[in-house]
């Protein structure tokens, strides 16, 4: 992936601040959704962001409701990763849902500073910092076949298009 | 060496022994989505496929913006409306029945040994009926409309053992915000949380919901309450289909067991603007705020409006508070409305709303404006969530946010009970 610039965030960041719950039934397409971004967080951002920026957080990332826009919203904003100490769980998923990477890099984090740039190699597991090279562990394999095929929606149909013909049915 | 509850439900669902840590592909017995199926039929409909595979697994219920309180709004809950019929699928309920995480229970969905998954965070809520129930995201949901399969992670558990004896004035929901106070907003992510000991079983069911339903404020990925006298009591008229409880092993492997005394324990208050900023209701006394919420999936239920009522009863709400009540359920309505409950709270001043979510979600029926302060019963007071970005919101138990409004200021309620 290419070189993108550092937006940095602190702990917790839930998914109230990353995407507005007053939005979440009333905008359904990802370029609206991208206007909003952390709009409660920081105001500023959704403004400013350049495709291929990074958003580096602390623990518990996307914390909160299981809303994917908070996903969807950084992904159509142009965001190419986050990098968190930690994401809740529910957000994490979102992230791969959405081709999202989701990057669990505790130290890169703390190396990390506003408009530093960084590169990320999602499927290698390293985050560089200039000469330095951060380690993590890329998700297992059958989570990172969802990423590789764009997303979920992307995956599933592919094994729909895979499976046609053999009968399926409801088991009860 | 035995097996979690999480553990053997999963295993069981999968096929194939796995113990935490371990992916397994699983097909859950329900999959519950609300508002937002309108935008998991839009992600559905990319699939290409004309039907969804197991319609009678699918629980549908409107409740986050009801009636809808714009076109959009409107609009997503005709499409759903059309969906629903055009796939044939039984479990529906519109309008007037109320917040998802009280309907699925009281239709007979959430039952023991189930595996239910929800496009909702606080899906967590069916683990007080001994069903592993999680939330998952929309596009997990649209999959699963069409392949019945999704990937999990066995969790590890985390048991938190309540003993001792509630003190007059504490609730669950006191227990719940004192643990997230303690071990944080991201203690159980990923995890599973079981929750044992002699206060607990001592809790109704309607209290059990409320520590299920907040252990998604501390991370966790699915909640479980044992299977006893007082579950089987309550799904004895409510069961839809057969089940068979499941319980962990005596020398099931816990990754923490948290130990609690709520003998000691105080009315408790999150502060904002996160769920575990908590503190003692009684250090942050005398503050004021101008909406009382009194409802939500936390603390809608009939025990949570009677005590309101017990406060309220003959008294009224102070003239610079406005205090919103919300039935979780018609079925909670109608039971408060029989036994006089919505009368006490209107005739105190209270606006009785319709059931649903309210204003949790800032979306409708009662939002705040910069500035404004809100003491509620629900689960969340992030930043901006019931309204503007310059206002708080302060989370508490039925007893104090009754209290209060009374007062017109953040009170303790053991100075009123």
């Amino acid at each position: 992936m290419s070189k993108g610039k550092v937006w940095k965030y602190g702990d917790n960041i839930n998914t109230d601040v990353i995407f507005p719950g007053k939005y979440t039934y009333s905008i359904l397409e990802p370029e609206e959704m991208a206007q909003h971004a952390l709009e409660d967080l920081d105001p500023a951002f959704a403004q400013a962001v350049q495709p291929g920026d990074v958003i580096v957080a602390g623990s518990n990332f996307g914390c909160g409701s299981s809303r994917e826009q908070a996903a969807t919203c950084l992904k159509a904003a142009g965001v190419q990763a986050v990098i968190a100490k930690s994401f809740a769980r529910i957000f994490f998923r979102n992230a791969i849902n959405q081709g999202l990477p989701a990057v669990e890099c505790s130290e890169a984090v703390d190396h990390l500073e506003k408009g530093n740039e960084v590169e990320i190699d999602f499927t290698e597991g390293k985050v560089k910092i200039g000469i330095q090279v951060f380690t993590f562990s890329p998700p297992p394999e059958s989570v990172l076949r969802i990423f590789e095929a764009g997303g979920l929606t992307a995956y599933t149909k592919k094994i729909l298009e895979e499976t046609v013909g053999i009968p399926e049915k409801c088991e009860e | 060496m035995g097996q979690t509850f999480a553990e053997k439900i999963l295993s069981a669902k999968a096929g194939q022994e796995a113990q935490a840590g371990e992916i397994v592909i699983a097909s859950p017995d329900y999959i519950l989505s609300h508002d937002n199926t309108a935008a998991i039929i839009k992600e559905f409909q990319k699939l290409g496929l004309e039907r969804v595979k197991c319609p009678q697994k699918l629980v549908i219920i409107l409740d986050h913006v009801v009636p809808p309180a714009s076109e959009k709004y409107a609009q997503n809950h005709k499409t759903i409306r059309e969906f629903v019929k055009a796939q044939n699928i039984p479990a529906f309920f519109d309008i007037p029945h109320g917040i998802c995480h009280q309907v699925l229970p009281e239709q007979g969905f959430a039952l023991p040994g189930k595996l239910i998954l929800g496009a909702d965070s606080h899906t967590t809520t069916y683990g007080a009926f001994g069903a592993f129930s999680a939330g998952i995201g929309r596009s997990e949901v649209a999959s699963l409309w069409a392949t019945e399969e999704i990937w999990l992670k066995v969790p590890e558990t985390i048991k938190v053992d309540i003993g001792g004896k509630l003190p007059t004035g504490v609730y669950a929901k006191d227990v719940i915000l004192k643990i997230i106070g303690e071990e944080g907003a991201d203690r159980a992510n990923y995890k599973a949380v079981e929750f044992s000991g002699e206060a607990v079983r001592n809790f109704t069911m309607a209290s059990r919901m409320v520590l299920a339903n907040m252990a998604a404020e501390m991370g966790a990925k699915n909640a479980y309450f044992g299977v006893d006298e007082a579950t089987l009591e309550w799904l004895e008229v409510k069961t839809r289909d057969v089940f068979e409880p499941v319980a962990s092993d005596l020398d099931a492997r816990y990754e923490a067991v948290l130990r609690y005394d709520v003998s000691s324990f105080e009315p408790q208050v999150a502060c904002p603007h996160t769920v575990d900023n908590v503190k003692n209701v009684k250090d942050v006394e005398g503050s004021s705020f101008q909406q009382a919420v009194i409802g939500t999936c936390t603390n809608g239920r009939l025990e949570d409006l009677e005590m309101a009522a017990a406060i309220l009863k003959d008294n009224q709400v102070h003239p610079e508070v406005r205090a919103l009540v919300i039935p979780a359920s018609r079925a909670v309505y109608m039971r408060a409305m029989e036994q006089g409950i919505l009368k006490i709270l209107s005739e105190a001043g209270c606006v009785i709303l319709n059931p649903g979510c309210g204003p949790c979600l800032g979306a409708h029926q009662g939002v705040l404006a910069p500035g404004e302060v809100a003491l509620s019963t629900a689960n969340r007071n992030f930043r901006g969530r019931m309204g503007s970005r310059d206002s708080e919101i302060y989370l508490a138990s039925p007893a104090t946010v009754a209290a209060s409004a009374l007062r017109g200021k953040i009170t303790d309620p053991r100075t009123i009970l």
